[in-house]
């Protein structure tokens, strides 16, 4: 029964999932805020991909849109997600609800910011994943805590211990692993990860980077992850989506989001960070404040800010067009914007050099 | 030994009853000269807060002192500790709680004036605020001054803060996390005014952070101080502490940070830690406090004798048995 999600229609080689011309609003008093506007991208099989941006640009909703999570205020007003595996296609706006739940662990799951909140604190680690397993899958009780130990361990930690163990006896860094830990343990093709190590220490944020690339590279799932931290994205993605105003505005291989920026609005976000090893460099600031998505500026929404902005900018919204192979950009001025990132990067390498 | 503007001595909180004690702060000693910046790191429960909020004049030391030019300040008498008070500001990370929400921006930033007399009149009081608002950059003034805090933005909001700050024209200013809960498109403008009041009005920084790169970008030309467990483990040069970090912790932590640059990121050479638990207060390791991860450990050395924050040459101070052997 709960198979009948995934056998609606067969097609070929293809990404695991691909969101078409996706727009979700949010309705609140004021009216409505436009939080996600016309979404489109594929993910490919194996591979991380990062939406960065800054609070309230829409990652978050985006993600939750992708498995059907969003608050009551939210609609999908339109669009399409397709999801495949194994040769079949499911429409995941189609699903009915109980077989949105299958889908949400067995096929897509998502970890959240906020560790702890995302645990019942008066039940014991084991009560929570045996909760899972039960709501999604046939597993005897036996059967599960076996993989749920094995997980455990795979995640670094001391299965024996934190099986039987109350959330809040594990500190922040062990209760991430723990989810990333039940997360898999449907074995699902897709995990989507909001900010994952936000709220973490340095040292606990490596170990947990260090892990989400191993289990990658030895599971084969898919991940998309959320951060509005650049050297997240720049550490742990294949491909990077800048994320402004509800809109992507640049999607690209890393490198070329890093080192050949064709967006301002990514330029922008590059020169504001700095580095912490290395040479001193002078960090520029985006002038402004990032848009009220309830009432979005005319034209690119992020021509206010932008230094290139002329005024087919102020009039017309740029759509998300391939700039060069695999690099997809939505802006009118791209090339002044390459120009100006290569300049950048000529003088920091400059630096460098000079000083070896 | 140079003149400090502030100074501490063996700064030591506890928090806590009798049977159950954390020294949240442990024998911190850390000079700070007029016109430097200074940031203290660490990671969350190190003590960095609790060490910022001693230095302010917001919280008692257990033990030890905090010396401004020279004399303890929590020795003086009131009048002494006010003008303290007064000269040393404090500016918190969540510009959401520490502004009240019921008072204007120009009531908020008037209050101080009025309260210590820096303003005679009302009249005064508005040039005065319209200035301040100047300096942080909220122009034009008139647009801000009839406003409540939840009618600006996160970084808005920061910048009234910091103009509350300077309106008792401290010397010395704590940043406590003064940027982390603004966004990185407006962080740098934060920063780069932060800078300018250092400039301009010569105000001495502590800046606390957990953010290595925004110490960096902060305090290139000041010095960093890492905390761990309520210690200082080094103090050093900025230039010197991210280039060439002395103490086993200071390595893991410029080790383990990622980096906004892709190929740099990917092949930062790793420290391997033995252990990723970080020692709770309450059960603290005896000898070294980072003995039971640091990779460079001695058996009979590290966990038996703690080392004391010791200079190295340099104007580098290190606390580390295996640094110190070189």
């Amino acid at each position: 029964m709960k198979n009948d999600i995934l056998n609606q229609s067969v097609s070929q080689k293809s990404p695991p999932l691909s969101v078409q011309d996706l727009w979700v609003e949010y309705k609140i008093e004021r009216g409505m805020v436009k939080a996600v506007r016309g979404v489109n991208f594929d993910l490919r099989k194996g591979e991380s991909l990062s939406l960065i941006g800054e609070s309230g640009c829409g990652k978050t909703t985006l993600g939750l849109a992708l498995i059907r999570l969003l608050v009551k205020a939210a609609t999908i007003r339109q669009g399409q997600i397709t999801y495949r595996r194994d040769g079949r296609t499911t429409d995941v706006l189609a699903l009915k609800e109980r077989d949105m739940r299958y889908f949400r662990w067995r096929e897509c799951a998502m970890v959240f910011q906020s560790a702890l909140n995302a645990f019942n604190p008066v039940l014991r680690i084991w009560d929570q994943i045996y909760d899972t397993i039960k709501a999604h899958d046939g597993m005897s009780r036996d059967q599960a805590r076996e993989s749920a130990l094995r997980l455990l361990g795979y995640v670094q930690l001391d299965p024996e211990r934190v099986i039987d163990a109350y959330p809040h006896e594990l500190s922040g860094g062990m209760r991430q692993r723990v989810l990333l830990a039940m997360s898999l343990l449907l074995d699902p093709q897709i995990l989507i990860l909001d900010e994952p190590t936000t709220a973490l220490d340095i040292l606990t944020q490596r170990t947990i980077l260090d892990l989400m690339k191993r289990l990658k590279a030895e599971m084969g799932f898919s991940m998309i992850f959320i951060s509005h931290d650049l050297s997240i994205a720049a550490e742990l993605a294949d491909r990077v989506a800048t994320m402004y105003a509800g809109g992507i505005v640049e999607l690209g291989p890393v490198n070329d989001i890093f080192y050949r920026p064709a967006h301002p609005y990514t330029l922008g976000l590059i020169r504001a960070v700095p580095t912490v090893t290395g040479e001193f460099e002078d960090l520029v600031s985006i002038p402004g404040s990032p848009p009220d998505l309830i009432d979005l500026p005319s034209g690119c929404t992020f021509h206010p800010r932008c230094p290139y902005t002329t005024d087919r900018c102020r009039a017309e919204e740029p759509v998300l067009t391939l700039y060069e192979e695999d690099h997809a950009v939505a802006c009118f001025h791209s090339d002044q914007v390459r120009r100006e990132a290569d300049v950048m990067w000529k003088q920091q390498d400059h630096h460098a050099a000079g000083d070896m | 030994m140079a003149e400090y503007l502030i100074e501490t001595r063996n700064l030591t909180r506890t928090f806590g009853s009798r049977r159950e004690k954390v020294t949240a702060v442990d024998n911190v000693s850390l000079g700070i000269h007029e016109g430097e910046v200074v940031c203290l790191v660490g990671e969350s429960g190190c003590g960095k807060t609790t060490t910022g909020k001693m230095i302010a004049g917001l919280l008692q030391p257990t033990a030890g002192q905090v010396l401004y030019r020279g004399r303890d300040v929590w020795a003086q008498d009131k009048n002494s500790f006010k003008d303290y008070r007064l000269g040393v500001q404090i500016v918190h990370q969540d510009p959401y709680a520490s502004l009240n929400p019921s008072h204007t921006i120009y009531q908020i930033l008037s209050a101080p004036l009025l309260h210590h007399s820096l303003a005679t009149d009302r009249r005064e009081a508005r040039e005065r605020v319209a200035k301040l608002l100047g300096i942080v950059d909220l122009t034009p003034v008139e647009d801000f001054l009839t406003k409540y805090p939840h009618q600006l933005s996160g970084g808005q909001r920061q910048r009234v803060s910091v103009a509350r700050a300077i309106t008792v024209d401290p010397s010395f200013i704590v940043a406590d996390e003064a940027v982390s809960m603004v966004d990185v498109s407006i962080r740098v403008g934060l920063l780069n005014m932060l800078s300018r009041l250092k400039e301009e009005l010569g105000v001495t920084f502590l800046f606390i952070t957990h953010d290595l790169a925004v110490a960096k970008f902060f305090a290139w030309e000041g010095r960093i101080a890492v905390m761990y467990v309520g210690s200082l483990v080094e103090v050093a040069s900025t230039p010197q502490l991210v280039n060439d970090p002395l103490h086993p912790y200071s390595k893991a932590l410029l080790a383990a940070v990622p980096e906004a640059d892709p190929v740099l990121t990917r092949h930062k050479e790793r420290v391997r830690l033995r252990s990723q638990d970080i020692p709770s207060l309450l059960d603290l390791p005896s000898g070294c406090r980072f003995h039971p991860r640091c990779p460079f450990f001695e058996e009979g050395l590290c966990d038996v004798e703690w080392p004391a924050l010791a200079p190295v040459g340099d104007g580098r101070y290190v606390a580390c048995h295996r640094a110190a052997q070189g």
